[in-house]
């Protein structure tokens, strides 16, 4: 029996028990996470019709990339998501503290991920990577590797926006577990939370081979 | 032309092929509203409330009726569609003996240049009984050659080329209009196309000032823009010799191969970087912004015109071939 | 079937003396509410004035085709004219019409998210075109938000909610044909939404994703618009398909015939509808080969839908038929659908389309299966559900005037354009050939009969509201269960969950039943 002087698990209105909250908010998850996969899809879509129109200077224009920073990123967010998958399991299993450490955990590893991120994007900057802002080509066909560049700032900008929702949602439930908010079953936000981190997770390992991968052999 | 109708004049070979299916479907739409029509009517009759029919053990299901009406129109959706296909290939392919126009549209005008060098503005001149053969490009947003006489209808996209054809079969005026949206003056992109006898056509296509033909023009642009100073065997430069190419496939430095069309000759003077010939470097200047539309399409007529020839000097190196 | 309690909360005669309506008063009680039944009508009040704007739009374009020459507006008038009638009437009444009024009124008691103006192509939207394309577009993508949101909340409400012994077999076929709109919504709005944010970046930083002139591809563009476009007009007309199978039920007094084939056509639908998206880029310049496979898919898509006419017809033998106002407006929609779809095939044969591509005739298609399918489903279901959402009955004799009306004036309106869009009108004209006037006129004409037509409704829906009689919880004695909680229903709908134990429909056809209407 659980303890009635913690907080109850929290019912909504509209379900008649936990379980059904439970279950409709973690396929509400599952239905939002199809649409982001189709959000992305669309600059999937483009990325793949250019690469397949202009093959060479896409690889011309990967090389440039730099992947010894892309794949430290690689590695961090896999573990982050190793990270949430505990938080997770502590959620299940009660355990206050080792909560709050691991959603923490997990969000410093997101911190650490926008922070190279950061380094990366000056560094294009400063190498004349980015489109429109002193953009600088030497090499064949430049408008095109500007396309590359286009689109790689914007798949990487779009999913960089999404590790920083995520941190902030990570951020909320650390202070909510902290209140024990989460206590006696009530982990289902802590679940869906971890269902989108590693969706994030995932869009980066398709990301990471396309635009750092190609040009190398 | 401003005459009032019911049905459209049929004016081209195609024309007749397309209103034919055109029959065929308004009288399948004709039999399938009999089909759904009298029974709602004479249901809606017999059944109204009240009235003494026998309501007794209605159906609600039956595997047998339901695939009955699934598969009778699955097989005749097939067969309107291989009907519609065929056509519609016969529609897409020009035949080799056609007549050559060049089109260019832009906000909000079509200039046409016939293959002998005349040329015109949103008016189309074409002998009857003759293949003619559009290929078409845009100068700005996405316009769409129409004309209904002809039931022919092909968008116009900046940066490829389109091409539709016909086979007028009857003389007389008939309406051109842009079918894609293009801007504030979309509806008034509109031309005609005056067909003639083959006597009047030849007459009216030799009246004013002397012509150039299209490939003449584009030799003529070769030299002047300096084309032919590398493409050339006398060149310094290592540049590709380009009699014989059109039509033929060329392998590029990627190990790729390319068939030399107008897509290929187009992009290589606006692109030269993008598919570089095997065994060349990347030196030619990009020509992108100082030819007009027409000037490439005439470059191209050049380039084709050439297509047949060897190169004039067999000691000139040719990876190519 | 334990109902009988629920239904004697109410007393016969008179409105229940709490409702989901009068429990809190106040602006704000409104605006914060949670109550999916007011959240129904306030997208109600927002959809009708859109509507409206949307009409009066369509109304002055009617107007200017009335003579060739371009005179009662300007050209960059009318091209504004077209685009708010074609952006406000997809994207802010018929994609939300069922799906968010009745959608959200009816599908929690009933278990227990365009032909636009396209200025929206590339290269003209990214370069050319005024900068009111990045407004729209902002809207267009809030409005996909509010799209996509609405569809998980109806799957995750289906899934997760239903009553219990409500199986997936004894759901109505509303519920399925709003499950099949929810796949729909979810999974296209999405790539509209990063189609639109890369068109307007484009726009705004002039990089070359669409552009041809900076390397981009004007095709793509078109590729990844109708993706979305073409499942969005299945949503528009899958909601009103699955209103349609309630009412023919109610007032033929029968079940459904082929249950399970219409829901599962509905499901066809939804699937069938991602993949023929090709269907309007014929001409485009795709190739020959592209065009064949779409084509043969989008005469595969209507096999769903024949099916879905056909059993709706064999539901009416042996049925005991009423004639009310919904009823007239589902038989409406069964012939207008009808001519919709057949003319569909037309466009999918793609010799044919190459004349009619971008033709009136495209219009007068689409009118047909969105005015003529979508909106006849939505008035009839309005008239259906308007006794459980205000408590009162609408003036029968009225209503069926307002049907018949409406049904005489969309024919007159949107039929000549077939016969325009052969004869070779292109779309989006300001001006014409003066050899298409006698066809416009007609046109015109009929447009102000549809206009008397849904004017009529507004100004008898408001005189209801007061002096409407009282409804009761049940005045078409139907089954579903929204029928079963008083008119307007409690905040929470029903006093006790109830429980389902049988398929749905349960009519019976030799049971005479008595709507009390011919004294409204």
């Amino acid at each position: 029996m659980h303890s009635t002087t913690a907080a109850a698990p929290f019912v909504h209105e509209q379900f008649d028990d936990i379980e059904q909250q439970r279950k409709a908010a973690k396929l509400g998850m599952w239905i939002f996470l199809a649409t982001e996969v189709l959000f992305f899809g669309g600059l999937f879509l483009g990325y793949t019709v250019y690469r397949f129109t202009y093959g060479h200077v896409f690889v011309q224009a990967s090389r440039k990339l730099d992947v010894v920073i892309g794949g430290t990123n690689t590695a961090v967010l896999l573990i982050s998501s190793l990270v949430m998958a505990f938080s997770v399991r502590a959620s299940q299993l009660d355990q206050r503290r080792r909560l709050v450490g691991l959603l923490l955990g997990t969000a410093v590893l997101g911190c650490v991920f926008m922070s190279l991120k950061a380094v990366e994007y000056h560094k294009d900057y400063v190498d004349h990577l980015v489109p429109r802002l002193g953009f600088k080509w030497v090499g064949a066909d430049p408008g095109n590797a500007e396309l590359f560049y286009w689109i790689y700032f914007a798949m990487t900008g779009l999913h960089a926006i999404h590790v920083t929702v995520g941190i902030g949602i990570l951020v909320v439930l650390a202070m909510l577990a902290w209140r024990g908010r989460f206590r006696n079953g009530n982990y289902n936000p802590v679940e869906i939370a971890g269902l989108y981190w590693h969706f994030v997770d995932i869009v980066w390992v398709f990301l990471f081979p396309l635009l750092y991968l190609v040009g190398h052999r | 032309m401003d005459k009032f109708r019911l049905f459209p004049p049929e004016a081209s070979t195609s024309a007749q092929q397309i209103d034919w299916i055109y029959f065929a479907l308004v009288a399948l739409t004709f039999l399938i509203c009999i089909i759904v029509f009298v029974p709602i009517i004479s249901f809606a009759i017999k059944y109204r409330r009240g009235s003494k029919a026998d309501r007794s053990n209605p159906r609600v299901e039956s595997v047998l009726i339901e695939s009955g009406w699934t598969i009778v129109p699955l097989l005749i959706f097939i067969g309107l569609f291989g009907w519609g296909a065929v056509v519609y290939f016969h529609v897409e392919n020009p035949p080799r003996d056609a007549l050559q126009v060049i089109v260019v549209g832009k906000q909000w005008m079509w200039r046409l240049q016939h293959a002998e060098g005349k040329q015109e503005i949103n008016e189309l001149h074409v002998p009857v009984a003759r293949a003619v053969e559009l290929t078409m490009t845009s100068q700005d947003v996405i316009h769409s050659f129409f004309v209904p006489a002809f039931r022919l209808h092909q968008d116009v996209v900046p940066g490829k080329y389109t091409r539709e054809w016909f086979r007028a079969t009857r003389t007389g005026e008939y309406h051109i209009f842009c079918s894609q949206y293009c801007g504030t003056q979309h509806s008034a992109m509109i031309g005609r196309v005056v067909v003639m006898e083959p006597v009047d056509y030849a007459r009216w296509l030799n009246t004013g000032q002397p012509m150039e033909s299209i490939a003449l023009a584009g030799e003529r642009l070769f030299r002047e823009r300096g084309c032919s100073g590398c493409h050339s065997v006398n060149s310094k430069f290592h540049a590709p010799l380009l009699e014989g190419t059109y039509r033929k496939p060329v392998p590029l430095e990627t190990g790729e191969m390319v068939t030399v069309d107008e897509r290929y000759v187009r992009d290589s003077i606006l692109l030269p970087g993008k598919e570089i010939a095997k065994g060349y470097q990347n030196i030619m200047p990009s020509f992108a912004g100082t030819l007009s539309e027409e000037e490439i399409m005439q470059l191209i007529a050049y380039i084709k015109s050439i297509g047949n020839q060897t190169p004039s000097n067999e000691s000139a190196p040719n990876e190519q071939r | 079937m334990k109902t009988a309690t629920e239904i004697d909360i109410q007393t016969e005669g008179e409105m229940p003396r709490l409702h989901y309506l009068n429990v809190e008063i106040g602006v704000k009680s409104w605006l914060l509410t949670t109550d999916h039944k007011r959240i129904g009508i306030l997208y109600l009040w927002t959809i009708l004035v859109f509507f409206l704007i949307a009409s009066v739009a369509a109304a002055m374009m009617r107007i200017e085709l009335l003579t060739p020459q371009g005179d009662f507006v300007t050209n960059e008038t009318y091209n504004k004219l077209f685009t708010i009638h074609g952006v406000l009437m997809v994207w802010f009444f018929l994609i939300p019409s069922i799906p968010t009024v009745l959608g959200n009124f009816v599908i929690p008691p009933m278990i227990g998210g365009v032909d636009t103006g396209w200025t929206f192509y590339t290269p003209y939207s990214t370069t050319y075109a005024n900068s009111h394309v990045i407004t729209m577009a902002g809207g267009v993508f809030v409005a996909g938000f509010s799209s996509i949101i609405t569809g998980m909340n109806f799957m995750t409400t289906i899934h997760k909610m239903r009553a219990p012994g409500l199986t997936w077999f004894r759901l109505p076929l509303f519920i399925w044909s709003m499950y099949a709109t929810s796949v729909i919504l979810v999974l296209a709005t999405p790539v509209l939404a990063i189609t639109l944010a890369v068109m307007c970046v484009e726009r705004i930083w002039g990089v070359g994703v669409f552009d041809p002139k900076l390397g981009g591809d004007p095709i793509l563009f078109q590729h990844m618009f109708w993706f979305y476009s073409h499942p969005a007009v299945y949503i528009m007309i899958l909601p009103g398909m699955g209103v349609i199978s309630e009412l023919i039920t109610c007032f033929s007094r029968k079940r459904i015939f082929g249950y399970g084939f219409v829901a599962a056509a509905s499901m066809a639908i939804a699937v069938l509808g991602f993949l023929v998206w090709g269907h309007h880029m014929f001409v485009s310049g795709q190739s020959v080969y592209a065009g064949m496979v779409f084509s043969i898919l989008s005469f595969l898509v209507a096999i769903p839908s024949a099916i879905k006419v056909f059993n709706w017809t064999a539901t009416l033998h042996k049925g005991s038929i009423y004639f009310t106002t919904p009823m007239l407006y589902a038989l409406g929609f069964i012939g207008l659908f009808t001519i919709g779809g057949m003319t569909g095939l037309f466009l999918a044969t793609l010799a044919v389309d190459v004349h009619v591509h971008d033709s009136y005739f495209v219009i007068a298609h689409f009118h047909y299966i969105m005015v003529g399918g979508m909106v006849m489903a939505f008035m009839g279901g309005l008239h259906y559900w308007w006794p459980k959402i205000t408590g009162r009955l609408y003036p029968e004799f009225a209503g069926k005037l307002a049907a018949m009306i409406t049904f005489l004036g969309f024919n007159l309106t949107f039929f000549p354009q077939f016969i325009l869009g052969y004869l070779g009108m292109p779309r989006r004209y300001h001006a014409y050939p003066p050899e298409f006037q006698l066809f416009n006129v007609l046109s015109t004409a009929g447009a102000s009969i549809l206009g008397v037509g849904y004017l009529l409704p507004l100004i008898y829906f408001l005189w209801s509201l007061k002096f409407g009689r009282v409804a009761g919880p049940n005045p078409w004695r139907a089954t579903g269960l929204e029928w079963q909680t008083p008119s307007p229903p409690p905040k929470h709908n029903f006093e006790k969950t109830p429980t389902v134990t049988e398929r749905p429909y349960g009519y019976s056809p030799e049971e005479d039943v008595d709507l009390h209407l011919a004294s409204i």
